[in-house]
């Protein structure tokens, strides 16, 4: 008779004499049966530790079968983790994250459209009547309501640093489109005033302002 | 796959590896001897066109990927290479970008076979969502796909699909990043994505068995949406419907070279012929065809967050389909009121899709304005995919939950046989005496 190596972790079961366990409550061994060849085993009610009524106490057994279900588990979701982080920015992602940026290009009135982290950014230098307008605009009846002044350095008011890309659903508004003189989106029609923020059509939130610093008065780190 | 088996090994190799592995016999029971209705019509045979659609998709696809490189410097270049330099790959190439369209073609018929004969109803519910399931498999594998050459179509596509999720509250930013591995759409993304669109058709392939093996455990819905009630009512599969399907399959076939070989772009759009570039937007950005009645739903509605919720509940209503279906009649044959609704509904669809490749703001009738309603012209495509949209929620929220109840059914046939039995053609000498049994 063939038996398994690892038959003995089946201790607590009854077997028959070919080494089969036997069912828990009768007399018949889980042994394929043929006819005529087979011998019943003896019963032994209660002998087979798998059986306890409902409500006992958790058995040996049980422990067994919940501390490897909690072992496995254990296992499996500490593992998840950088099977999901591993999308994330990388390292080297991260580590371009900063650019700086010679303000002297742009021409009063211009826009200059640079790549940082993958995104376009727009670099305005705003006339007068850019600026009047948005510091007029901001007692309008705004959607993500913010004064013209937050949206720029303290007596930097003609440079205006926004990150390019539409608050709908990120396509880059194209400048000199829209009803309020700034920007306007193609996808979905969002328009934004001079001072970037949002009009009118279904974006959300102003064009975001990244986090930047003046070096100098004609150079930009933006990140 | 269930049930009893008729099937007889016949030679000693067959009878050693049936008992061993009986996958002779599945494929025997499962594709010969199957019990198949006798009354299936055509719009039947999209099953086993579908099938081949993903076989060729596979076969396409698996060559492609020896071609193509997944780096944002060379996507559009190895893409351009197989175009112009690797031996057929043009070919291959058309193949596999009309499949796609070819595959969504059959897919839509054959859901639309399944609401119209109530093959979603008892006990085929198992079968319907997982259909469903591959349904939302085959739009992100697509979508991946599509973005896979690099052009300005796949760049920006993936940006506001990927920005869908970005409208979640709170965990929107972070999903987005995640998924982008960076801060915009970029080569992690590129990369990722065809890692991807390499996996999720033998994902496809995985459900679609079973797929199969769901629809032959109670065995194929008919056009009369009756239960086979006895032998007489089938006929084996192979060679009937083995037939059916494969003369289907043919005609199908036609059209999908009729694309490939005289117009390979005309369901592209030509902007994705030119490179990426994440600084400028194309003017008019539009999915592919497939996905339009979807985009229509997003922007019908001004709200980003509530668009996007629209938009996946139109998805998400298919599922719990089954429990929204309150009448015991499965063919709309028998239901000449829910038949006229589903044809609304049908129509409904296809505004969608129209609406979905149009600017919102545009005049569905030109040069007529009429009055400004809430927020744009009331003869504008976005007030016309906003009514569509009301329409499709309401016929799977509204219409079909009541009309059970309330509609009257006409008489359906005792069987699948009564109504071709009793027909005045096949009546034995002396039946047109009792002319009250014809169906």
């Amino acid at each position: 008779m063939f038996r398994w190596p690892y038959q003995n972790v089946w201790q607590g079961r009854r077997r028959d004499r070919s080494g089969f366990p036997v069912r828990s409550e009768g007399s018949r061994s889980l042994r394929p049966q043929t006819k005529g060849s087979f011998k019943v085993a003896d019963t032994v009610v209660g002998a087979n530790p798998d059986t306890h009524a409902a409500g006992d106490d958790p058995n040996r057994r049980d422990f067994i079968h919940i501390a490897a279900a909690v072992a496995a588990g254990g296992a499996v979701a500490s593992l998840a983790w950088p099977f999901i982080d591993q999308m994330n920015p990388s390292g080297d992602t991260l580590a371009l994250a900063s650019v700086e940026f010679d303000l002297t290009k742009v021409e009063l009135g211009q826009q200059v459209v640079i790549k940082w982290r993958g995104k376009p950014l727009f670099v305005r230098k705003r006339t007068g009547a850019e600026i009047a307008a948005a510091i007029k605009d901001d007692k309008a009846d705004l959607r993500d309501p913010q004064t013209d002044e937050e949206r720029h350095k303290p007596g930097k008011a003609e440079w205006l640093v926004v990150i390019g890309t539409c608050t709908h659903l990120g396509c880059v508004p194209t400048f000199g489109g829209g009803d309020f003189g700034g920007w306007f989106c193609p996808c979905h029609g969002s328009h934004y005033d001079t001072s970037g923020r949002i009009r009118k059509g279904p974006a959300p939130k102003n064009l975001a302002v990244p986090d930047y610093a003046f070096l100098s008065d004609t150079k930009v780190k933006v990140g | 796959m269930s049930g009893h088996s008729n099937y007889e090994p016949k030679t000693g190799i067959e009878r050693w590896l049936d008992t061993r592995l009986p996958i002779v016999r599945l494929a025997y029971d499962s594709i010969i001897d199957f019990p198949t209705p006798k009354n299936l019509n055509y719009w039947w045979t999209f099953g086993g066109i579908l099938a081949v659609c993903l076989g060729i998709q596979l076969v396409t696809g698996i060559v492609l990927a020896m071609h193509y490189v997944p780096h944002v410097d060379h996507a559009f270049a190895s893409v351009e290479r197989i175009m112009r330099d690797v031996n057929y790959g043009w070919l291959i190439r058309y193949m596999h970008a009309n499949g796609a369209s070819m595959f969504f073609i059959a897919v839509y018929i054959h859901m639309f076979r399944g609401l119209y004969y109530g093959s979603y109803k008892a006990p085929r519910e198992v079968l319907w969502i997982l259909g469903c399931v591959i349904y939302l498999l085959m739009m992100a594998t697509a979508f991946m796909g599509y973005v896979l050459p690099w052009g300005q179509m796949s760049f920006h596509g993936a940006v506001v699909i990927t920005n869908l999720f970005g409208a979640l509250p709170i965990v929107g930013e972070a999903i987005t990043t995640w998924l982008w591995g960076g801060f915009a759409v970029d080569n992690p993304t590129l990369n990722r994505f065809f890692s991807l669109h390499y996996l999720l058709p033998f994902m496809i392939a995985g459900v679609v068995g079973l797929h199969i093996w769901a629809l032959h455990v109670p065995g194929n819905n008919n056009p009369t949406g009756v239960n086979v009630k006895s032998k007489e009512d089938t006929v084996p599969f192979h060679p009937y419907y083995t037939v059916k399907d494969g003369f289907a399959i043919v005609v199908f076939l036609i059209l999908f070279a009729s694309f490939v070989f005289y117009n390979p772009n005309a369901l592209g759009h030509a902007d994705n012929y030119i490179p990426a570039n994440p600084l400028v937007t194309p003017a008019h950005i539009v999915p592919e065809w497939y996905f339009l009645p979807f985009y229509a739903i997003l922007r019908a509605v001004p709200d980003k967050l509530g668009g996007v919720l629209l938009m996946f509940g139109a998805i998400a209503v298919m599922f719990v389909l089954p429990w929204l279906d309150t009448s015991k009649v499965r063919s709309m044959r028998y239901r000449p009121t829910a038949k006229l609704y589903f044809f609304i509904f049908l129509l409904a669809c296809l505004i969608l899709g129209y609406c979905g490749g149009q600017l919102p703001d545009d005049h569905v009738i030109p040069h007529l304005s009429t009055f400004t309603l809430i927020d744009a012209d009331l003869n504008s495509f976005v007030w016309l995919s906003r009514f569509a949209a009301l329409y499709y929620f309401a016929y799977f929220l509204v219409i079909l939950p009541i009309l059970g109840l309330t509609e009257t059914p006409l008489p359906q046939p005792e069987s699948i046989s009564a109504p071709v039995l009793s027909h005045p053609a096949n009546a034995p000498a002396g039946a047109a005496a009792s002319p009250e049994k014809r169906g």
